[in-house]
């Protein structure tokens, strides 16, 4: 298990290798779908974005309302091809740092590899799980989008499995396919 | 005729989707403890973090997932019952809101599939009824998280179809599904009825308990044979290797016509969250 600080540097992306398993600690900002269709809005008109990308890690979740008392609800991983259309403009302006879940386009994998940053997966629908490591949260742009809006969240613990590498080394190539268990299905 | 007030029925609706969104099924979490037993390393360590986030999801209070769906009611109303109150819509709409902002269970929906805008409540939920026998009333809600829901699929076979055919389908969905739908999966099948029975089917399958097979031997036989023949695809628990790549498949049928035979599989997730009960 390596522990990794945010934001993440370029010589600690190198050494993360496919199918790591880390622990994140430190800040990074959430965004999902609609808050992904308005960065790139404004990224396209040369606008400034209302958070700075540089070495940022962006985690794709729309958590549920914190409990009072309580800096969020539960915040499980939400389906990252979604965001492939979108990723692509964010990695050209400084991101470097992914959480999602599930597979990834070809153009996000070689962009990932061209812009050495990372992709990491977090467990899909361990939310409440995962609400145990987030220790504060503060919502820092479009917060009218709700569980859509953009929060900054300091994490500590947080774990995650390195998916796709600098090296554009991709954790799903092997698992599943139809070279793998399918033909032993049939 | 039997009286039931709305007020009962705003009640139970709010209790069943604060249970469902609290409470692994048993049925579901047992079949989990059960990959877990038969699982080695990552898999394993994964499924002890899913069984680990149930526990603190039940005594802490937090949604399972932080996707607390889209609510699906189905109601078996018995034809002796007479509604009185409110009206019926209006109290299970307000039983779904009630729960939603009183567990702060995330609200999904928006009004209008290509406007977008939230309606702060969960609401609409999708209400499903039936006329049975009798003067009683079975609620059962079903919380639909939609990274799941996103991969299911429907396919209008020729009524000569072999059931090899079906099955490649079915497997194949399983497979596209892949790490997406958050694996282990729940697949309910429908099959028979048209277009949209066959859909409503696959939806009804997964409220069934997932270690009950289908009371046709015939149907039963493919149900375990379509789990084991999706647990070889090896896509294993969150899409990263295992032998656990679902948990159960229910199939429901219907009678059909003599020109098609449509198949619909609805992909359901580790966290397969559904409650009922009878009033």
């Amino acid at each position: 298990m390596k522990r990794i600080r945010l934001p993440l540097t370029q010589s600690a992306i190198k050494k993360l290798k496919v199918g790591d398993e880390v622990l994140l600690r430190g800040a990074l900002y959430t965004a999902r779908d609609a808050a992904h269709k308005r960065l790139v809005e404004i990224a396209k008109k040369g606008k400034r974005l209302p958070i700075p990308l540089k070495d940022e890690t962006i985690y794709y979740v729309g958590p549920t309302p914190a409990m009072p008392g309580r800096p969020i609800g539960s915040c499980g991983p939400t389906t990252s091809s979604r965001m492939d259309l979108f990723t692509i403009p964010l990695l050209d302006r400084g991101l470097s740092g992914m959480i999602g879940k599930g597979r990834r386009s070809k153009e996000v994998i070689s962009a990932i590899k061209k812009h050495n940053g990372v992709y990491f997966v977090a467990v899909g629908g361990a939310a409440a799980f995962l609400a145990k490591k987030v220790k504060k949260a503060t919502c820092v742009a479009f917060c009218e989008l709700g569980p859509e809006a953009i929060y900054l969240l300091e994490v500590e613990d947080f774990p995650v499995i390195v998916a796709i590498d600098s090296k554009g080394r991709n954790i799903y190539e092997k698992i599943g396919t139809k070279k793998g268990g399918r033909k032993k299905a049939r | 005729m039997r009286r039931i007030d709305t007020k009962r029925v705003r009640a139970e609706i709010s209790r069943l989707c604060t249970t469902a969104n609290l409470k692994l099924r048993p049925d579901i979490l047992s079949a989990i403890k059960n990959a877990y037993r038969l699982e080695k390393g990552r898999a394993k360590n994964l499924l002890g973090v899913l069984i680990e986030n149930s526990r603190i999801a039940a005594k802490e209070r937090l949604a399972i997932c932080q996707d607390t769906g889209m609510v699906e009611i189905f109601l078996e109303v018995g034809q002796e019952v007479n509604f009185v109150g409110v009206g019926l819509k209006e109290s299970i709409t307000a039983g779904v809101r009630d729960a939603y902002a009183k567990g702060r269970f995330r609200k999904s929906i928006v009004s209008d599939p290509i406007i977008r805008k939230n309606t702060g409540t969960n609401t609409p939920p999708i209400i499903y009824t039936e006329i049975v026998p009798r003067d009683k009333v079975k609620v059962s809600t079903f919380i639909k998280g939609f990274g799941s829901e996103n991969k299911s699929q429907l396919k209008m076979f020729r009524p000569t179809a072999t059931i090899d055919e079906i099955r490649e389908f079915i497997l194949k969905v399983a497979e596209e599904a892949g790490p997406e739908a958050c694996p282990p999966l729940v697949l309910g099948v429908g099959m028979g009825g048209t277009f949209a029975k066959a859909a409503l089917l696959a939806k009804k399958a997964l409220l069934r308990p997932i270690d009950k097979r289908n009371k046709s031997s015939h149907i039963a036989r493919l149900e375990k044979r379509l789990l084991k023949d999706i647990n070889k695809l090896g896509i294993g628990p969150a899409g990263l290797g295992g032998k656990t790549t679902a948990l159960g498949v229910n199939i429901e049928t219907f009678p059909t016509h003599i020109a098609g035979l449509p198949v619909a599989v609805n992909i359901s997730c580790h966290a397969t969250r559904s409650a009922a009960s009878i009033l």
